[in-house]
């Protein structure tokens, strides 16, 4: 009865024992907008990625069936061959080429073999900027001389220069603003009437109720069900239900700390994006931390904790950074990293492998970096290093670093001991602060608990605590209070008695929905 | 729990541990190794003319400011950088101090220590550069390479400035105080011997102390005939160099200059915050600026000090050729990184040590040395050293895929 383009059946996707996709089946039909909504990791992404080929045909479980055919495919250009296209939420393009040149990018008008046709190239650039009305837009203009819209809209060009017929949009707007937003799904709307459909995945929910047809939630790689707008009415309630409605089993070690007064406060924070000095990334941010207390920041990708954090930590991050940091009831200046190193405030990046380590070097090595001038030298000249074993061997035995010396190279060891090492240098530096951002991304449950008990035992010593974290359930487990902040403003503080997911992705809808309304 | 666990962990410990130290001081010796199969094929290719006296005497003071810019050139390697400049500026402050000393007959130990900050001038000159606008250390030095070429060129109008007076060469050329004896129809000079004597008694010292220190902390020592083993090794290079010294003319004054930059710089590199620094801003840039270092001020510092090194050898080149000629110090740069990679350092930086780059540094100068000596002209010398060059960097290289997968 139904016209469906798409149709995927019992897909399953396992990562080195880890299910990410268990028994998927998702259904588009032919010209419908279908919006894609889950939690970050609930295997959204994964799902497209299947579709279009990037996890070639043999490496998942259950079947593709497209147009009515079953599809094997190896790779992204057999998907694309097909009319399949994906835009990814990190754009595809080259700023320093032109529009024209972007558009064609890998699928280039040739003569003769490999000479291009640039008549041909910008006659057709024109024409399908027409298509999606950019038709004033200079096609020798360099992409990188465009906004962020306008330059998601270039991706949508070329994807229908492709001959498109199922475009994949992975959060299209989270880069946007309100009107570059309003554009692109006008432009949605539009395609939709050409007879091309659309996949959208989306955190927004106001604008996923407003454009698509059909909407499927997916949790912890299960699809939970398909809402028809054809015969229910879109309730944004009964999605946020659907995203987050897990069960939460006892994974997270209880604590049992006296918390005291307030040891760390930002007052007034504002800071401004680092590439481009005018775009404000955080907004008035206020916050505080008890002694012995584990407050968490929640939000979406893309929220502005990472930043938040780096701009406390010896400005690492952003321009024009102003605001009060009170530390113990005094006013502090941290300037620098050493600065904040000297103020006792540590900074565990989320990125371990690529912030956190120098991973040719040894876990000693690493573990003394932070405080070779305070703990490790006479003066910071000359290492003590003696003392650097002893330390090192004391926190593998402390924090149970699973490893044969304390000599072994970080980059051999596995990602949670990994993890520990980087806790480790940070508790060697003595903190009253500790921020940590995204501690148990990629490493297993064991080695989870392990963190868990770790910051526990960090907050029993009367540390205050700050845990950046995508993972709503650890941040439920593991918080005495939670702040919910969304493009770079607190959208809501939370206590340990109101926490619940519907509640703070209602708070972060809500915010989200409010700035709409302000901005207008 | 823990107790056991950690009991038993000890046993497992030590034995993986040995191996591991064994595998890695292997790795450490393989250059000194190879340095000396090197020199052993071409003291047998040369009727052992390579061990004369006269030409292990040659061989420190021709190599002695290649080696003294290989340690600079270390610095800027560990970070994953080079410096193209050294060569010209090797051969601009050179000219200078000849300028200075002959021109206007400014007393020499002014003179040199004048061109000792000219050279600190230029390094902060390209630190700026590197530092505070960013631009890739690449670009910078190959920038300098041809400006200080070219004001080479200019100060010295084209030609060559010399002779200089011998108070001067005696840097390059010359010797530390000598005391010749006549022993069975040898002459013999006295103080290179006991120089020899007192460094083997030092290393000793020096081991055992170390033994002691870390048995002292509950640290596990390497078994003692290791030791003895290293130690006879290191006493027999020692003491093979002072022996042929002293049947020379004794300690060239080069080989002080030398042996102390050696010392200072592996302290620094292995012992010392700065030192520990360079390593981290090598190893991971971001780690490092996450960690408190201040990553643009190191890179600033590395290139001061190669400027430093760099006008300290071109005193060097300019006492031992008592002239300045334009041309001086042509290639050196090219000379000087290609001991770093020799001698085990990473080219992605972080890895690396003093005295690999020396080793390095020496395998080059053996093989020039035993070339000539053979006769063999010198663009096959080049293919020669080129395809050295390669033959390591594949071989470490390659051994690390392998320990990769």
């Amino acid at each position: 009865m139904n016209d469906n383009i798409l149709e995927m059946t019992h897909i399953i996707k396992e990562f080195s024992g880890f299910r990410a996709l268990d028994d998927v089946n998702f259904t588009v039909e032919r010209g419908e907008i279908h919006a894609l909504c889950g939690e970050n990791g609930a295997g959204k992404s994964t799902l497209m990625n299947v579709l279009s080929g990037i996890y070639p045909y043999g490496t998942y479980g259950g079947d593709i069936i497209y147009n009515k055919n079953v599809c094997k495919f190896n790779d992204i250009k057999e998907s694309e061959k097909k009319g399949i296209v994906i835009i990814h939420q990190e754009l595809a393009l080259i700023p320093q080429l032109s529009i024209a040149e972007n558009i064609f990018l890998g699928n280039e008008n040739v003569r003769l073999k490999n000479v291009i046709d640039w008549d041909i190239t910008q006659k057709k650039a024109a024409e399908v900027l027409a298509r999606i009305g950019l038709d004033h837009e200079n096609v020798n203009a360099l992409v990188g001389d465009l906004g962020v819209g306008k330059q998601q809209m270039i991706e949508i060009a070329k994807a229908l220069e492709k001959n498109v017929e199922l475009l994949i949009l992975d959060e299209p707007t989270s880069a946007l603003n309100e009107e570059e937003s309003n554009m692109l799904l006008e432009l949605l709307l539009d395609l939709k009437k050409q007879g091309i459909t659309s996949i959208m995945i989306s955190h927004k929910l106001n604008e996923v109720s407003r454009v698509s047809d059909n909407i499927t939630a997916i949790r912890d790689g299960r699809t939970i069900e398909t809402i028809h707008r054809g015969h229910e009415p879109i309730d944004e309630n009964r999605i946020i239900k659907d995203m987050v409605g897990r069960e939460l089993t006892n994974l997270y070690p209880a604590r049992k700390v006296e918390k005291g007064d307030i040891v760390f406060e930002v007052k007034n924070w504002n800071v401004y994006d680092e590439e481009n000095p005018d775009r404000k990334k955080l907004n008035d941010i206020n916050f505080n931390v008890r002694k012995g207390e584990v407050v968490g920041f929640a939000g979406l990708m893309g929220a502005g904790r990472t930043e938040l954090a780096m701009s406390i930590f010896g400005r690492t991050y952003g321009s024009k950074i102003s605001g009060q940091i009170i530390k113990d009831g005094e006013e502090i200046i941290i300037k620098d990293v050493q600065g904040a190193i000297n103020k006792k405030v540590a900074y565990v990046p989320e990125d371990r492998k690529t912030y956190g380590l120098v991973l040719i070097n040894d876990i000693k090595w690493n573990m003394t970096l932070a405080s070779l001038h305070n703990k490790f030298s006479n003066k910071g000249e000359v290492i003590a290093k003696n003392d650097e074993i002893i330390a090192a061997k004391e926190y593998c035995d402390k924090i149970n670093i699973k490893t044969e010396s304390v000599d072994k190279v970080v980059g051999q060891l596995s990602g949670g001991n990994q993890q520990k090492v980087v806790l480790a240098k940070w508790m060697l530096s003595d903190p009253d602060v500790l921020i940590l951002d995204e501690p148990t991304r990629g490493i297993d449950v064991g080695a989870k608990f392990e963190i868990y008990s770790i910051i526990n035992s960090l907050a029993q010593q009367g540390k205050a605590v700050v845990m950046i974290s995508s993972e709503m359930p650890e941040l439920l487990g593991m918080c005495d209070r939670l702040y919910v902040l969304n493009e770079g403003e607190i959208a809501g503080e939370v206590p340990k008695q109101e926490m619940d997911q519907e509640h703070i992705m209602k708070i972060i809808m809500n915010h989200i929905a409010g700035k709409g309304t302000r901005k207008k | 729990m823990n107790g056991v666990s950690a009991e038993k962990n000890i046993g497992q410990v030590t034995a993986d541990k040995q191996m591991k130290e064994h595998v890695q001081q292997l790795k450490q010796y393989g250059m000194i190794i190879a340095l000396i199969v090197i020199y052993g094929i071409f003291a047998f290719l040369s009727d052992f003319k390579n061990t004369a006296p006269m030409n292990v005497n040659n061989l420190i003071m021709q190599n002695s400011y290649v080696i003294i810019l290989s340690i600079g050139m270390l610095l800027c390697c560990l970070t994953g950088n080079v410096d193209l400049s050294v060569g010209s500026v090797v051969a601009f402050t050179g000219a200078l101090a000849a300028i200075m000393i002959l021109d206007y007959h400014i007393a020499i130990p002014i003179a040199v220590i004048v061109t000792l900050l000219i050279g600190v001038l230029i390094g902060i000159w390209q630190g700026f550069f590197i530092s505070f606008l960013g631009i890739s250390p690449f670009i910078v030095s190959l920038a300098n390479m041809l400006v200080f070429r070219g004001l080479t060129l200019v100060v010295l109008n084209g030609q060559t400035k010399g002779p200089m007076p011998a108070t001067f060469t005696k840097i390059g050329a010359g010797y530390l105080p000598q005391v010749f004896v006549h022993a069975g129809g040898v002459r013999l000079e006295l103080l290179a011997l006991l120089a020899g004597v007192a460094i083997s008694i030092a290393v000793i010292m020096m081991e055992l102390n170390s033994r002691k220190k870390k048995a002292k902390v509950g640290f596990e020592n390497p078994p003692i005939i290791v030791t003895v083993i290293k130690l006879f090794i290191i006493i027999c290079i020692i003491n093979f160099f002072t022996l042929k010294f002293s049947l020379y003319m004794g300690l060239p004054f080069v080989l002080a200059i030398m042996l102390g930059l050696i010392l200072i710089y592996a302290f620094i590199t292995t012992s010392t915050v700065p030192g520990r620094q360079i390593y981290a801003v090598g190893g991971n840039k971001k780690a490092a600026a996450l960690s408190g270092i201040k990553t643009d001020r190191v890179m600033f510092w590395i290139y001061t000090n190669m400027g430093l090194l760099a006008a300290l050898a071109g005193i060097v080149l300019t006492a031992r050729n008592a002239s300045a000629t334009p041309k001086a110090g042509d290639m050196f740069e090219m000379d000087a990184i290609a001991a770093c990679y020799i001698g085990g350092t990473a080219v992605a930086g972080g890895v690396g040590t003093v005295t690999g780059a020396v080793v390095g540094a020496f395998i080059m100068g053996v093989l020039n040395n035993g070339m000539s000596l053979l006769g063999w002209s010198v663009d096959v010398q080049r293919v020669i050293k080129g395809l050295v060059l390669l033959a390591a960097v594949a071989v470490d290289v390659y051994l690390k895929q392998k320990k990769k997968s």
